[in-house]
Formats: C-alpha cells, structure tokens, sequence
C-alpha cells in the first residue's frame, strides 16, 4: 500500500442510491425481530473515496444450514454480477443494528479482515428503528490506523494498549457518506415523485418518545453493569499484582536476613532460588473487552443525546402550538 | 359485454371469449390490420403478435380495416388491475441499463417477488445477459436459474413473477423472452422502463399476456397492459424522501443532515403546507375561489386536532417532560465523563 491521498478523515464514502433502497429493503423483509442482517458492499477506490455501487445479502444463518457455505455463496454471486458488468470489488460489508448496539467483537475481527485486504473498506451501519423514527440513519465507519496495528499484533495487555495510546473514541472513525444520483436516477426519482400517491406522513415529528428512551436506557444500564464487571476484574488484578510484589519483596528481604544471619554463624548461605518461579505474576486481563464496551457505551450516549435535543425542540414546538398569542 | 364500435357489424361467428374478471371479451382474427390514432400514437402490427399502447389501457379505436371483421375492446387483464413495484426494482432496472454492455441497446432482467390474489407485487430483480440482434435473441438462462437460486437463499419467499426489458416497444423478441419466462412462472408479468426516455418521461409500464388466435390455426400473443402502483415500506418511504433531496443539489449529491436540522426541515415542510391552507382560504374568503365543503370538513378536522387542554396541565405536562428529557441528557454526560476517567486512570 503506497502513500494515500489525504488523510482518513477524509475519506468519504459514496453510495448510490440502489444500495440505500437494497439496504432497506433487506431488513424490512428478512430482519424482523433482534437478528441482525448483513450483507456485503461493492463498489470502486477512486481517488481518496469510495464509492459504492451494489450490494447483496448474506442469508440469515439458521441452524439446519450447517453445510451452507458462505464463502460459496459470495464467490457465486460475484462471479454472476461479473457477467452483467457489476463491480465486484469487495470494500465493505454493512450490517444493520439494534439502538445503535454494534461495537463488539465480531464487527471488530470482521473489520479489521475486510481493512486489511483493502485499505479503505467500511461497515455501513443502518439504523432501522431510528429511521423509521423519521431520517434515514446510515453510518460508515472504519478502524483507526491505530486499531489496526494493535489488531496485527494482537497484543491486547494494558501495556501494549498503553503503549499504543488507544481511548475508546480512537477505535473508530466515522466517514462521511454523500449519496449520488446519476441522471437517470433523478429522472427516476421525478417520475416516481409524479405517480406515488401515499400521503406524506410525518413521524419526525411524533411527540412519543418514552418507548425509544427506555430501550436505549436499558441497554445502556447492560452495559454498564458489564462495564464495572470488567473494572473490578481489572481492579482485583492490580492490586494481586501489587500484592505479590510485596511477597516478593518480603521474601528477599527475608532470605537477605536469613543469609547474613548464616553468614554471621559461620553457615553456608541457602541456595538463591529461582523467585520468579515461586511467585508466578497473575495473568493481566485482556482490555481490548472493555475498550469496546466504552466505546459501545459512548455510541449510547450520543444517540441518546441525540434524541433528546430532538425532542425538546419538538416540545417547544407543541408549547408555541399551545399558545398562539405569547 | 359486446360492443360495435363506430358502426362496424359484429359477424356471427368466430368469437373467443375469454371471462377474466369483469373483463370484456377479446375478439381476434389472424389478420387484422389495425390503424388507430390514439394521442397520436399510432399502433402497429406486428404478424403473430399485437402491441397496444395507450395512456391507461382505454384505447378508442377510430378506424378499422379488416378481413375477418374485428376490433378489439379490452380494459382489465389477468390478474386484476395491479402490479405492486418497490422503487428499490426501478432503481436496479436504472443501475443495469446504464452498465450494459457496449452494443446493446436494451437489457432485460428477471423479476422476483410475491403473488397475492388481486395483485402482484414486485420486491426484487436482478439483470440477464443476453444478445439481441435483427433475427435472433440469445438469452444466458443458467445464468438466470444460478441467479434465482442464490438470491432464494436469502428470501426465500420470493418467486420469479415475471422478466423486465428497458426501451419503449414490445418486439417479437419479447413474445420470445415470454414465452420462456412463462415456463418459470404461471402469468408472468412483463415490465418495460423506458430509459430512452422517448417520449420526454421515463414510461414504466407492466403486461400481461394473453392467448389469442383462432385454435387450432394461427395463435398470437397478446400484451395487455396492467396498472402499476408504487409500494413503499415505511422505511423505504423515508429513504425515498431523503433521496429525493438529491434532485435538488446541483452535483447530484447529498449528505445525511444531522439531527435538530431534520426536525427544523420537517418542521419547515409542515409550514410550507399550512401557508399553503392559509393562501386557499383566504381566497375564498375573499370570493376568489369557490368555497369546497369537504375541504371545510378536513380543516375542521385539522383545527379540532391541537388538543384543548388547561394552561395549567399543559405547563405541568410539558414541564415534566422536559425534567425527564434532561435528566436522560445529565446522565449520558455523566456516563460518558466516567468512561473518559477510568480511561485515564487505567493509563496511569
């Protein structure tokens, strides 16, 4: 991979808007319930974006599909959409989520495969449930160049994490999608505008918001929980560890004592044992869980935010509503 | 239902009825010659098969020469009136014709989707390579059977309902591709874009076929035209709106905005409306235009809807809402700075 043009954060991203529409429509039909689906990206580098043309759907893995080949399934599909002049350059994958609960370790590993084989590949994150609060809600995000060197050493301690500097908010960046028509498509867009006849519903503008908040909140108490487990776990380990360098401690005093002593009475001193055996350091425990959790737990906070500031402006909006003369 | 159009006899014999629904009858003679006007479209002949074209499948037929006296009324087809498209197929259909290959001037693709008992709807398709030249087509059918089998993986309820082609005509080619294509599905539907734009729109427009023909002798096809309607899931709909914005921008982009700026556009949009109600009431007011009763009804409607409540209980409804809003606000920023310090802290 040579020098690239401009830095990452300006890679933006440009679907098209049969990919939207495919998106959309693969949840709607297929993703009822908490299951997430997913599915694949394609598209072109050009210059310093990405632009993505098409995509297809995996298939829902279900138990009784044990001899179902994934990898087949792509390599099928690409070769089919070869023949009519599709691209069938893989840059990403998309996935769709559940109250914005995506940062895990299967994203992780899955990313961090896909960005290893091309550099600038992305998840495109789509938000039913916020979407049909009103806006489509499509997110791409990529790991830090950061995240990635950690992922290839695969060195998850708090040093190598230390070392490496890594906060939850360097994780992932998010890039800046555009969406592009070409002229037909407008011309598309024109027509259908003409001849669709649903009338214009507005749940933007919906005052109920309770539902959506407990949710969220209740997803974020999860996680919370999850989140002082692993502190505590953290906690625990620090403080063995300080424990044990006390023992040690004590134990070399001690067997210093213990030799001037011999030494005082004549005696040979006790063979200087191998410490580092007896006093075998406890095994740190991985960060790398709790730097998603954070992260996990930062993303919550911001939809959260998010949707309140939404709707405290619609509130004030209902109050003016309620008093036209003030 | 029997009709002589402008005069001409019906001939006692050689009918073929055809009860489809509450459908006319379809009289047929291997060699009628047709010469209509309709909206200055002129409809052509072609031996064996028959393509209508009018706005809304009423064709008035002006004049008719004929050997065997015939004309033809029709109105409905053979699955009831509707053909259900998501924007998602226009889309595709859109995306394919402009990646075809150099040299063909059309492309044509199967259509997946779900039968219902008055109507079809069309959820997906994707594209089939083919060769089309003055006499004969080559359609890559493995290709399309790979295709179908991959994309039943996914949704498995979707069936192949039909096939699409871009362009304004229905050729013998198409009767040909048809003809296929009903071996796939019982009825198939047949669905032409026009991305030629031909005539200044992009007609969409769906058929169904029908037999006709003497039996026994010479049998044609007929493709009889069916209403299309646009479906839209909710969230589709949404998705629709947003890229509907790109027709606006001069570089045919668009960016997804951010959250209090939806909410100000959408609440931009419901005044555009209700400046819109304001303007017609006040020109009937003023007497300029006649005043409609139900659209009187439907403001009524509209007044009545701003609840009545108290000042009081409104204050206190809206003053607790507000609490709990900020109290969510309060604690993701407490949680958030938490996260930040024991960040810090393990760094130490």
């Amino acid at each position: 991979v040579g020098a690239r043009v401009g830095t990452a954060a300006s890679v933006g991203s440009w679907p098209l808007v049969g990919v939207v529409l495919k998106i959309i429509k693969h949840y709607q039909e297929e993703g009822q319930g908490s299951e997430v689906v997913q599915g694949v990206l394609l598209g072109l580098v050009v210059d310093d974006r990405l632009e993505i043309t098409n995509c297809f759907p995996f298939p829902q893995h279900t138990e009784d599909d044990a001899d179902f080949d994934e990898v087949q399934y792509q390599m099928e599909m690409m070769r089919s959409l070869r023949h009519v002049n599709i691209d069938h350059l893989h840059v990403g994958w998309y996935q769709s989520t559940y109250y914005g609960s995506f940062v895990s370790r299967a994203l992780l590993d899955s990313q961090f495969s896909y960005q290893h084989a091309i550099e600038e590949s992305v998840v495109l994150i789509y938000d039913p449930l916020k979407t049909a609060q009103g806006s489509l809600c499509l997110k791409a995000y990529r790991l830090t160049p950061k995240l990635m060197e950690i992922c290839k050493e695969k060195d998850f301690s708090p040093e190598g994490l230390k070392k490496a500097n890594i906060g939850y908010e360097h994780m992932f960046e998010e890039v800046p999608i555009v969406i592009k028509n070409s002229h037909l498509m407008n011309v598309l867009m024109w027509e259908l505008e003409e001849k669709s006849t649903m009338a214009d519903k507005h749940e933007l503008l919906s005052l109920s918001s309770s539902n959506h908040l407990e949710k969220s909140l209740q997803l974020l108490m999860d996680r919370v929980d999850e989140m002082s487990q692993e502190i505590v776990k953290y906690n625990s380990y620090c403080r063995n560890l300080s424990k044990q360098q006390q023992q040690k401690h004590q134990y070399l005093q001690r067997r210093q004592q213990e030799n001037a002593q011999r030494q005082s009475r004549g005696e040979p001193p006790l063979p200087e044992e191998d410490i580092s055996k007896m006093f075998k350091p406890p095994p740190p425990p991985p960060r790398m869980d709790t730097l998603l959790i954070a992260g996990q737990i930062n993303n919550y906070c911001q939809n959260v935010k998010e949707f309140t500031s939404q709707n405290l402006g619609k509130l004030f909006m209902a109050q003016a509503l309620q008093h036209p003369s003030s | 239902v029997l009709c002589s159009l402008h005069g001409l006899p019906l001939p006692s014999s050689g009918y073929s009825f055809h009860d489809i629904a509450n459908v006319q009858i379809y009289m047929y003679t291997p060699r009628l010659y047709l010469q209509t006007m309709v909206q200055e479209q002129i409809l052509s002949w072609y031996y064996g098969v028959w393509t209508l074209r009018g706005s809304s499948g009423n064709i008035q037929i002006f004049s008719i020469h004929s050997f065997y006296s015939t004309f033809l009324l029709l109105k409905m087809a053979v699955h009831g009136p509707f053909v259900k498209i998501h924007p998602v197929v226009l889309a595709s259909i859109a995306d394919s014709y402009e990646r075809r290959n150099e040299g063909a001037s059309r492309v044509i693709g199967t259509l997946l989707g779900t039968i219902d008992k008055h109507s079809v709807e069309v959820t997906n398709c994707f594209s089939v390579p083919h060769n089309e030249s003055e006499d004969e087509v080559a359609v890559d059918m493995e290709f399309a059977k790979n295709m179908y089998e991959l994309h039943k993986k996914v949704s498995p309820s979707e069936v192949i309902i039909g096939w699409y082609a871009t362009g304004y005509d229905i050729t013998e080619h198409s009767v040909l591709i048809h003809e296929y294509y009903s071996r796939e599905a019982q009825n198939p539907i047949h669905l032409t874009v026009d991305t030629a734009l031909q005539s200044n729109r992009m007609n969409i427009r769906a058929y169904a076929s029908a037999q006709m023909g003497v039996p026994g002798k010479t049998v044609g096809v007929m493709f009889t035209p069916l209403t299309v309607k646009y479906v839209y899931y909710d969230t589709e709909r949404i998705g629709v709106d947003l890229l509907q914005r790109t027709r606006a921008s001069p570089t045919r982009t668009n960016g997804l905005t951010s959250d209090l700026a939806q909410v100000a556009s959408a609440a931009g949009r419901i005044q555009e409306m209700l400046n819109t109600v304001l303007s017609y009431i006040e020109d009937v007011l003023s007497g300029k235009v006649m005043a409609d009763n139900s659209v009187g009804r439907f403001l009524m409607d509209l007044v009545n809807k701003v609840p009545k409540i108290s000042v009081e209980d409104f204050e206190s409804m809206l003053n607790s809402n507000i609490n709990d809003l900020l109290m969510v606000t309060y604690l993701a920023n407490l949680t958030q700075a938490q996260i930040a310090l024991n960040e810090k802290l393990v760094v130490l």
